[in-house]
Order: C-alpha cells, then structure tokens, then sequence
C-alpha cells in the first residue's frame, strides 16, 4: 500500500484490466466476512468480489447488511471474521484512512461536506497527502486539478463554488470529485440517487460507467432494482445478512432481483386500482399558501391545490422545493405568512397543530424520530402521543398508565410493529416499525385528512408494500391524502393525482395513470409545462 | 483510549459505577492523606461517625442535607426537561427573604398561630421562588434566551438584595434595634411562634427531624407523581426528548417551559422558607451565599441522575459529607484539606457517570464513537 508517490493520476495503476470485468486478479476480494454487533449478526459469512472495470450493485433490503459490508471495506469497522484482499493483497484497515491509502474511496449517503468551504477546499480537506499536508494551501493548483477531474468524468462544478451554493446533485459530484483527487481505484457509493432528479441519476450514471470504463471498480450500494439493472454489470444480492447470489445483471430482471432480496415474489412497482368512494366533496382545500423556509424568504409560493375525500394527490419534487414546508403548513407545524387552509369547507387557523389535530388532521412527518415520536420515550407513550389528553388515557390530570399499554398492545397487534414490548425506547425500532407506529397511531385518531411526507423513504421493499396498503387503505375509506414524495414510481402507482412542485411553486399536474417518469421529472428539474 | 457511547445501559452498571466512584475517590484521597501527612484510615473513620454514626452527627446532617434536598429537586424537576435551571440558589434566597418578610409582618400584626405562620411562610417563600425563575422562563419561552446564564446572574442579584437588605439599608428585614444591629447589620429574628417544630426520634442516640425534611421527603413523591403519572408530566416527558415531537403532537411549549421554571423556581423557594423555618430564623446575608446550597442542589440531581426519589438519598449522604467535614477540620486538619476532599468525591461520583453511558476501549479500536452509534439495528 503505502502513500502513493504522486498527486496525478498514475494510469498503470487503474487496474488496466478493461471492461470485461474478467481480470484474473479482482479488485476486492471479501472471503467469508463475518461481523457481529450486539445481538444482531449484520454480516455472516459474507463473499464478495469485485473485479476492476466493472460496476457491481450491492443489492437488499433496509438492514440486508450492505451498509456493514461496505464499512468493513472502508475500514470503519474491523470484521470479527473473513479476509479482504485489494487487488491480491490481504490487507488489514485499521481506519478510513488505511483503506483510502489502498485506493478505496466511499461517497456516503449524508455527504461529509463544510458548507461555508469551497468545492477546492472541500476537496483536499483531511487530505494527508501532498496539497493538503502542506502548511500553506495552493489553491490556484488545487482548482486546476479538480477542474480537470471534473471535466474528464462529467462532474462539472465550479471549483470556486462556496458548497452552501450548490444543490444536492452538485454536492455530490464533490464527493465524488473528492474521492478521484485521492486517487480512489474502488469507489464505493451507498444509495447515491436519494437525492436525485431522474434526469440527474442518469448523469450520475454515465459518470459511473465512464470511471468503469477506465478500470476504476465501483460498488453500488441500492434497494431500488431498476437502478440496478440500469447501471450495473454484475448485482451481489444480500438478505439478512448473507450472500444470496450474485448474477450478471445482463441476466436478471427486477422481477427475479426482488424476489432474491425479499425471499419471495413481490409485485413489481405498478398500479393497484382501488374503490373510490362515491362522495365527491373537497375535503382539503388549501388556497394562496406562502410559507416561510427555515432560511428566511418563502419555501412555498402562492400554493393552491385541493383533494378530495378518497383522492390520493402526491406532491412531486426534489428535497427543498417546499414539499417539506407545505406539509408543515396544512399541519399547522409552520405558520403560514398568506393564504388560507380549509377543512371541510372551513378555514384553520395557522400555525397551531393543536387545531390541526382538532380538525382531525393526520400528518406522517417526513423525520419520523425526533418529529413523529419521541425517540427515548417508550413506544406506549408514542403510541397515545396524541391521544393522552382524553379518556380513556388520562382520567383528569391523571394518566392512566395500564390503559396506555393496552393500547399499545393492540396498536403493536393490529400494525404487525414488531417491538420487543410497549416498554421498548422506540429508538430501538427499525425504520419501518418506526413508520407502521407512525401510521398506525395515525389512524387512531380516525382523521379526515392524512398528510404523509415521504412515508416510505429508506424502507425496504416489504415495508414499503405495507405503507401503501395501509395509504390505499384509508382513502378507499373516504380520507384525503396528500402524498409527499421524491419517489416517481410510488407515486405513479398509488395516486390519483401529481402536482409537481420546484422553487416553492406548483409547476404542473399530471393524471397519475398516464404521467411518465420522464415528463415528471423533467418538471421536477426545473422544465416548463407547455400543456 | 476512546470513548463508544454505549448502545444499552445495563441495569447493574446503574449501581455499580457510583459505589465504584466513590470507593476510587477514597482511594485518590488517600494518596493525597498520606503525601500530607495524616492517617487514611483514621480519617475515613473520623468521616464516618462525623457524618453518620457519633452523637448527634445525624442531626447535623439532616441540617445539612434539608437544603440541598430542596435545591436537588428544584434542579431535577428543570434538567429533567432539558432546562437548565442554574438559579436554585438565589430562588432559594428569595425564598428565605420572602418567608422571614412574611413572619415578621404577621409577627408584629399580633398573629401568633405557629400552623398560619408556617403556612404563610412556605407559601410567600414558593410565591417569592417562582417568581424569581419566572425571570429566565418568560425570556426563554418567549425570546429564546438562554437560562443557564439568565438564571445563573440572577443569583448575584439576589445576593446583592440580601447584602442591601441588610447590610446597605434599614429594611424591614434588619435588626435596628439592638446594638448589633446598629452597628454591624444583622437580620432581624422571627417570632418564636414561627419556628418551625422538629420531631425528635431515637433511632441510635436522639435524631432531630426538621420540619423541612419532613416536607422535602413528601415534596420529592408528589414530584415523582407529577413527572411520570400526570398529562403535565407526560407532556414535560415529550418536551424533555423532543421539542419538535412535542409541537408535532400539539403541546403547548412557551406555557409548559415557564411552568416548569416556576415549579423549580417554588421548590428552591419553598427551600429557603424552611431554612429559615427550621435554622437560621433570620436573614443572613454573607452566611446564607457562602453555603451554595443552590449549586450544591445541582450536584445533588445530577448524581441523582434527575430522579426526584434518589434525590433524597442523595442529599442525606452529600449533607453527610458537608457536615463531617466541618466536623473534621481543625488544627490538625485544615479546612483547605476537607474542601480538596469533599471535590475528589464529587469529581469521582460525576465523572463516573461516563461510563454508565460510554465504553471506554483501549487500543487502536476500529469503531469510532460515532460510527457505533450511527450503527443501524437491523
């Protein structure tokens, strides 16, 4: 391993091996890797291999141990057992570093980035090796550099750029810029399109076959199969833990990839046509909303839509065009500077979810730990969250703490929330159990109005079934949806309506059953509606 | 070396890192005994019957740990909702302004009922506390001020007033009969009627209860009840985990965060009333700030780990440990020692609480402290 000697990048070293993905010598070598967290085994007995010049998906559900295989790779944790080899060599990290040092680079799902930084400093930050070790920083050389980089992989991003200036997608780049700049031959990148518009994880795209292409390796970590199938050569499955298969992705469909992720056939993301109501009332009507954002000026702009009781409407738009702060608005958690919310016909006042909760508004918050539930309190407490102020959970100033958990048991029964006990600090649950307390407690209150906000970000494909039968659910029982949502394909099949929004406005709106990804995203990017 | 935070807290460590604390402070303040020439042995045992066991020591401590209870409390029921309440010691001056103002006023109206006066005292003592903290509750519920330095300049105000009251003026407060009092400013006495009674058992030698912690006993249950068997306490449970939890689900935050003040505010001025109920009977204003029964309150929760049944305990052992060490000092053991003594101990037990909520690895671990924590559960 060792420093490597020069800053540029030394081609010989860039594995050499093409495209074939058949080197006789892999890039990554993980043999039977085994690691144990306290009473969950997140790796066992894992193989995993990864030739030079290929793109391998890192394939499973939400806890699959993908995240934990990848941190063994960078160093981040040590395995308790199994052996990694980079590129023939056993190698031992004992930290991030060492496993840089080896040419391994990681672009993390939150990005590791200092906002008031330029992308030049950015870059070289914590770089121990030549610009950034010397005292003084030579900026005009650094930007050469990173231009060139970016120029080379179609990362284009002004070096000179403060990052508090760049979108997400941009923000990325960087990342990824910055692993390139420390000569990273194996790349890493955990569930890197999140954050992206269709049109941008397409560039992402080519970006990471041009890098293959010049016998980089990159390792794409993902749950979302048709990423898979688009972008990479080979797909390692993992489920609970282990290797279930790797296969050619030439070979495979997301039919076949799914039912390896999950253990057993699923249905592939398509419309399930549900009852609709009879009643045609407007059950939410929101009319000339402007909202204040968290950074002063409006997050949300003159913004009017209404759904009807039964209707399921999703809200489409890349994270920070005033998806968020809408949500917050018709719940009450923000107040809003002008226009008006109407349930039933009458208006709420703003800003109190106590009203909010009165009119019997339902609100999924997009932070589901820390918004949603109280993360250290018990998942009985969460569970009356919004009911203790009445019987039968308080009895005066009381609380009646037997009757919390009573109904907590039933809730945990009748949402499958899988929970040691009503005791259990909900911080222990995992992300859907989090979300299947969330909804269920939701539903208790019988709302009129449910505002879900991105429900099934981060849930594994199982999880994400559950939430939209229990969405489906409720509207067939006549509540009105607004659905939050960065994901096209969840909203093509369970809404009836898209409104698209991009810089606090409402852009367009499209009819569920005939919008195209192409035409939604386009939109959410910033393009203009001409219908 | 590094620190992991911890992904469970056994139960057993919860009791076994303060007796492990303490046991490892004893043996810190041995080396220091015997680098200044006294015996370990003989001190620790000298502490000990100072503190709990020789003649009328437990008196002596429960004059002690009366007080610090009170602040103990007042500072539990705040920190316990992530406020930081750092003015349990002027509240508590007020407190005792307030409830000896009260006594002298309906002392010379004539009223001579020790059950009124008692009454009255806790109530204009509480009243005078919680509007004292009432101070940092409106600025922080409304203007997002920060309380830990509000609250904590309060206390120099409120030992100033003491100082005025007694000392730069002829208040009410001040004796300006006798000549004393003339000349070197001392408060004025409470009538005999509103000193507060004590219960006197004989548990090993004659122990004398205070009223006050008496009261501070029955203070800390109802406290417990409010925090965790109440719609109040459950919406401060919320509050104290999640503020933004706490908007989402529809509670009021401004009102419940001066409530809250205001209660701590009482509780520390209650404190003050039955200091001066049970002990001093009058104002006194270089002795009352020179005991930190405020600050010492903080200490008291904070190994109680905001627990307001532990506080009692808790108070009862540190008012021990202040006690003896009055007690021990003197010419062969000089009170600097006492002081360096009573803060290994209370280092010890604080810092051990660090390790009920981390690990600590040696060696070149490969976790870091914030990659355990970041750890999903699958």
């Amino acid at each position: 391993m060792g420093e490597p000697d020069s800053p540029l990048l030394n081609e010989a070293n860039v594995g050499g091996a093409g495209k074939s993905g058949a080197s006789p010598v892999p890039a990554v070598s993980m043999r039977q890797i085994t690691k144990r967290f306290p009473g969950v085994l997140a790796n066992d007995r894992v193989d995993f291999e990864a030739a030079a010049g290929e793109v391998h998906a890192l394939l499973g559900e939400n806890g699959a141990g993908k995240t934990t295989l990848s941190n063994v790779l960078t160093g981040l944790y040590r395995p308790d057992g199994g052996v990694v080899e980079v590129y023939g060599n056993p190698v031992e990290f004992r930290s991030p570093r060492d496993a840089l040092a080896a040419g391994i680079g990681m672009v993390h799902q939150h990005f590791r980035l200092v906002a008031p930084f330029t992308v030049a400093e950015n870059i070289v930050l914590g770089d121990h090796r030549a610009e950034g070790r010397s005292f003084v920083i030579h900026q005009r050389a650094i930007e050469r550099r990173v231009a060139e980089l970016g120029e080379r992989y179609g990362l284009g991003v002004d070096p000179q750029a403060r990052l508090w200036q760049l979108s997400v997608g941009e923000q990325q780049r960087v990342e990824i810029l910055k692993a390139l700049y420390r000569e990273a031959r194996i790349l890493i990148m955990d569930e890197p399109t999140a954050v992206l518009t269709p049109q941008e994880a397409e560039a992402l795209f080519e970006t990471l076959r041009a890098m293959a292409e010049e016998g980089r390796t990159v390792v794409f970590i993902s749950h979302k199969l048709h990423e898979v199938t688009a972008v990479a050569d080979r797909v390692t499955v993992l489920r609970a833990g282990r290797n279930v298969a790797t296969v050619p992705a030439a070979q495979a469909t997301q039919r076949s990839l799914a039912a390896l992720m999950v253990g057993r056939e699923i249905d592939e993301a398509r419309r399930i046509e549900r009852e609709r109501p009879a009643g045609e009332e407007v059950a939410l009507e929101v009319e000339g909303l402007s909202v204040p954002g968290d950074r002063g000026g409006l997050a949300v702009k003159d913004v009017s839509l209404a759904v009807r009781a039964g209707e399921i409407v999703g809200v489409a738009g890349v994270a920070g065009n005033g998806q968020r702060e809408l949500a917050e608005a018709v719940y009450g958690m923000r107040g809003a500077t002008e226009g008006v919310v109407r349930v039933n016909g009458s208006a709420l006042a703003s800003g109190d979810p106590r009203v909010a909760i009165a009119a019997r508004i339902a609100h999924v918050p997009e932070d589901r730990l820390g918004t949603g539930l109280a993360p250290s309190l018990s998942v009985a407490a969460n569970v009356v969250l919004k009911s203790y102020r009445r019987p039968p959970v308080s009895r005066g100033p009381l609380l009646a703490v037997r009757r919390m958990r009573e109904l907590a048991l039933s809730l945990i029964r009748r949402y499958d929330v899988q929970t040691p006990g009503p005791d259990t600090p909900v911080r222990n649950l995992s992300g859907g159990n989090l979300q299947k307390l969330v909804l269920g407690r939701e539903f208790q209150g019988e709302p009129r109005i449910l505002v879900a906000a991105q429900p099934t970000r981060g849930l594994d494909v199982g999880a994400i079934e559950t939430v939209h039968a229990y969405l489906r659910d409720a509207a067939s029982k006549g509540v009105a949806v607004l659905l939050i949502s960065e994901d096209l394909d969840e909203l093509r099949a369970i809404t009836d309506r898209i409104v698209v929004m991009y810089e606090g406005r409402i852009v367009g709106e499209r009819d569920a059953q005939t919008a195209t990804v192409e035409e939604i995203g386009y939109l959410m990017a910033g393009g203009r509606d001409e219908a | 070396m590094r620190l992991e935070r911890r992904l469970e807290q056994p139960r057993w460590l919860v009791l076994a890192v303060p007796v492990g604390s303490i046991a490892f402070s004893f043996a810190v303040m041995a080396v220091v005994l015997v680098a200044t020439g006294h015996d370990p042995g003989y001190t620790y045992r000298r502490l000990f019957s100072a503190a709990f066991t020789a003649d009328g020591a437990l008196t002596s401590t429960l004059v002690f740990a009366t007080p610090i209870v009170f602040t103990g409390l007042a500072a539990a029921a705040a920190f316990r909702m992530q406020l930081f309440n750092i003015g349990g010691e002027g509240q508590l001056y007020l407190g005792a302004v307030a409830a000896v103002g009260i006594a002298l006023w309906l002392g010379d109206r004539g009223v001579t009922s020790t059950p009124l006066l008692i009454l009255a005292m806790c109530l204009c003592g509480a009243a005078a506390g919680a509007a004292w903290a009432a101070i940092p509750g409106v600025l922080r519920a409304f203007f997002k001020t920060n309380e830990i330095i509000t609250s904590l300049m309060l206390n120099y105000v409120a030992a100033l007033l003491l100082t005025y009251l007694i000392l730069d003026s002829f208040s009410y407060w001040r004796d300006t009969e006798s000549f004393e009092g003339k000349t070197f400013g001392i408060g004025k006495v409470i009538p005999e009627e509103a000193h507060w009674p004590s219960a006197t058992l004989d548990v090993a030698g004659e122990v004398v209860v205070p009223l006050g912690f008496a009261m501070a006993i029955v203070l800390a249950i109802v406290v417990w009840v409010l925090y965790s068997r109440t719609r109040f306490g459950f919406e401060l449970q919320v509050i104290g985990d999640s503020q933004r939890t706490a908007r989402y689900a529809g509670m009021r935050l401004r009102r419940k965060i001066l409530a809250v003040m205001c209660l701590s505010g009482a509780i520390a001025g209650l404190g003050g009333a039955a200091l001066e109920g049970d002990f001093a009977h009058q104002l006194d204003p270089t002795g009352l700030p020179a005991s930190y029964y405020g600050y010492t309150g903080i200490v008291v929760a904070a190994l109680a780990r905001y627990n307001p049944l532990a506080v009692v305990p808790v108070g009862f052992l540190l008012g021990g440990l202040l006690s003896a060490g009055f007690t021990l000092q003197g010419a062969d053991f000089p009170s600097g020692l006492v002081g360096v003594m009573q803060g290994i101990i209370l280092f010890c037990a604080l810092g051990g609480e660090l390790l009920i909520r981390y690990r600590v690895r040696i060696g070149r671990g490969m976790r870091g402290p914030a990659s355990a924590a970041a750890e999903p559960a699958p």
